[in-house]
């Protein structure tokens, strides 16, 4: 019988090629995760689940109702000096300056026409409009993207949530927002955002900030469900969406933008 | 409990309009992280310069490099404890990684390059254990005991196979250093919302001013040391060290001026808002302290002939203030134009402790982290001494 001559470079060479030949086939279990199966599946384009946000900047007065209403739903502490939506306001000078501001988020309302401090008379402001912001739960959320611990997450349905009981707090995804969409959360220490209300849509109800618009501003909706008022509106009419540029593919669709907004 | 009290407020003054979100949330302790790691990058490049490449002259101090890149190393992720709002959170990392994201990696990177150096060093030191171990009685015998891990041959073959190991993981090392601070370059390189640290130089950039602050601070601590006990500084090693100083300032002073020149020539919309940053909020830190007295004044004096240990001090200290001050001007700068593009944060780091919050985001915790690798280097000297003079103990 030939003797096995079984050198110890031989072994690990084969121990190493053992492994890696494991490697490929336990890899291919991947595509038993049922998450793994549902993305091989062709989904007509009209039939996937996505929350979208519209927001008609034409319509906002800036009576800050929304941000109260956010404040009090999602218990950011009112005083608090961060907020997960809030209200710009922009002002076009006859000097040509263009003043931008958001006084606490706009929490108390604008009442007067005082751009970053400038009393200004109707003559002086050449154009004036508010714009409100929020998350924009993008399609490739640059958080989600940087997060660490994996603490922050896109739900199937598109909304980009936080896990308060896993985040380590870096900040990372904080940084790494082109919106500043994100902060700390002043009693949790963690990385706080909008969440499009979700314990309210996912139980058919609107998203506070959408219920306490007195002047139809804000609507949320599916965004491939035909009868929804955002299908409508993104379907039928211009819109458009911040920093495009970012590739995070936001869903928060604005009517009314001007080149100035930030 | 104060619940109106938001994290970042206490050191950010806004000015213009910035976004009712933004503060700024990377603070002194993202300046110090990479400045410590990239002190642990250089002085571990710095010994693998003697172990690989056979420089004799950097004798005297290669052994005093690897050990103090080990009491670096020790202490580098400590900023990013002190940072983390729930450090107690930080094994997260390792229990859940997310592999998408740049600081995921960081445990693996960190304890790879950790397992390199202390196997080097228990290497190189092995005959001195052996010998203390069979010399020393009490405690330290106790101690020099544990070390030798049971492995007391230290016969002529057993030591040329230490040296021979000592070998392949210092050139090992070199990668690992490479990989360990062009990767924390590369956490800032990729975070696109920033302008000023969006290039895919950043790796490059923060790798060459890791390793000149890395033989910078080998320079100024090797004579320090061997002035406070009394020993001979050897002229021809502190030249040796000026002279790899120098190449490697040279090349990271290029990568920076590009990087800027870059930025400026293809000026994008982010430009106008950043000039001003550079050029009037941080012209003194930048233009002036980074690169006129931390780059410019320490190459022109490395230069000149006929270095001395004197002027050789001097480059060191000045090229150590001028890559803290890179540090600083990078994380601090970049955050301090506003994200609107329309307003600027200033960041005023607290001075005194006044809370917990100001005594972990502020100076007196700078201070203390900053002064930790000395205090472990002056306790590693118990154990493994790490000056020698060339005529001294034997070498590696």
């Amino acid at each position: 019988m030939k003797q096995m001559n079984l050198t110890r470079r031989k072994l690990l060479k084969m121990g190493m090629l053992s492994v890696c030949g494991t490697m490929i086939p336990l890899s291919a279990l991947e595509i038993f995760k049922p998450e793994a199966l549902a993305t091989t599946l062709d989904h007509p384009y009209s039939q996937k689940k996505r929350w979208a946000f519209v927001v008609d900047t034409t319509k906002c007065v800036g009576c800050g109702m929304c941000v109260k209403a956010c404040k009090l739903e999602n218990e950011i502490p009112f005083d608090a000096e961060v907020t997960r939506t809030w209200i710009e306001r922009y002002v076009l000078t006859n000097k040509g300056d263009v003043l931008i501001d958001s006084p606490h988020g706009d929490r108390y309302g604008y009442t007067k026409n005082d751009p970053e401090g400038h009393d200004l008379t109707d003559a002086e402001t050449l154009k004036g409009f508010f714009v409100p912001k929020l998350c924009n739960h993008c399609e490739k959320p640059s958080c989600v993207q940087v997060c660490p611990v994996g603490a922050t997450y896109k739900t199937d349905d598109g909304v980009v949530l936080v896990d308060r009981t896993w985040c380590i707090g870096c900040g990372y995804c904080i940084t790494n927002c082109p919106y500043f969409a994100r902060f700390f959360h002043p009693v949790y220490n963690t990385a706080e955002k909008c969440t499009f209300c979700y314990h309210r849509i996912s139980k058919g109800l609107k998203s506070a900030c959408v219920d306490a618009c007195a002047f139809g501003v804000r609507k949320i909706g599916m965004l491939h469900d035909p009868d929804s008022e955002v299908f409508k509106i993104i379907t039928t009419q211009r819109t458009m969406v911040l920093k495009p540029e970012y590739g995070n593919e936001p869903h928060v669709f604005y009517l009314g933008l001007d080149h100035i907004v930030r | 409990m104060d619940l109106g009290h938001v994290h970042g407020e206490l050191w950010t003054v806004k000015s213009f309009y910035t976004y009712p979100n933004e503060y700024i949330y990377w603070t002194v302790h993202i300046a110090v992280y990479p400045y410590i790691t990239g002190l642990v990058a250089g002085a571990f490049v710095l010994s693998s310069l003697y172990h690989v490449f056979g420089r004799d002259e950097l004798k005297p101090v290669a052994k005093f490099s690897l050990v103090f890149s080990l009491a670096l190393l020790f202490i580098a992720p400590t900023p990013l404890l002190f940072h983390l709002l729930h450090a107690e959170r930080a094994l997260n990392t390792m229990l859940t990684p997310h592999f998408y994201s740049a600081i995921a990696a960081f445990n693996l990177v960190y304890l790879f390059y950790m397992a390199i150096v202390v196997s080097e060093i228990w290497f190189a030191y092995r005959e001195y254990i052996v010998l203390q171990s069979q010399s020393r009685t009490g405690i330290y015998g106790v101690i020099y005991t544990a070390l030798t891990l049971g492995s007391t041959d230290i016969s002529e073959k057993a030591l040329a196979t230490d040296h021979k190991l000592i070998k392949i993981l210092a050139a090992a090392g070199i990668p690992a250093a490479c990989l360990l601070h062009g990767y924390v370059g590369f956490i800032f390189g990729s975070v696109k919302t920033v302008p000023l640290w969006k290039t895919p130089l950043m790796p490059f950039i923060f790798l060459m001013s890791a390793i000149i602050s890395g033989i910078a601070i080998c320079i100024v601590t090797y004579i320090i040391g061997m002035k406070l006990t009394k020993r001979l500084i050897d002229n021809e090693t502190v030249k040796s060290m000026c002279q790899a100083l120098k190449w490697f300032l040279a090349v990271a002073f290029i990568l920076e001026a590009m990087d800027i020149v870059f930025h400026a020539y293809v000026a994008e919309e982010s430009w106008d808002i950043l000039s001003d940053v550079l050029f009037e909020r941080f012209a003194f830190k930048m233009l002036v302290v980074q690169w006129g007295l931390g780059m410019i004044l320490p190459l022109i004096l490395l230069i000149i002939p006929n270095i001395k240990t004197i002027r050789a001090f001097f480059a060191g200290g000045l090229i150590l203030m001028g890559v803290f001050m890179m540090r600083w001007d990078v994380v601090i700068g970049g955050q301090s134009m506003s994200r609107s593009l329309a307003g600027f944060l200033d960041y005023h780091m607290p001075i005194l402790p006044t809370s917990l919050e100001a005594f972990k985001e502020g100076l007196c915790a700078v201070i203390i982290l900053l002064s930790a690798p000395f205090v472990l280097l002056y306790l590693f000297n118990f154990i493994l001494p790490i000056f020698q003079s060339k005529t001294g103990e034997k070498g590696l």
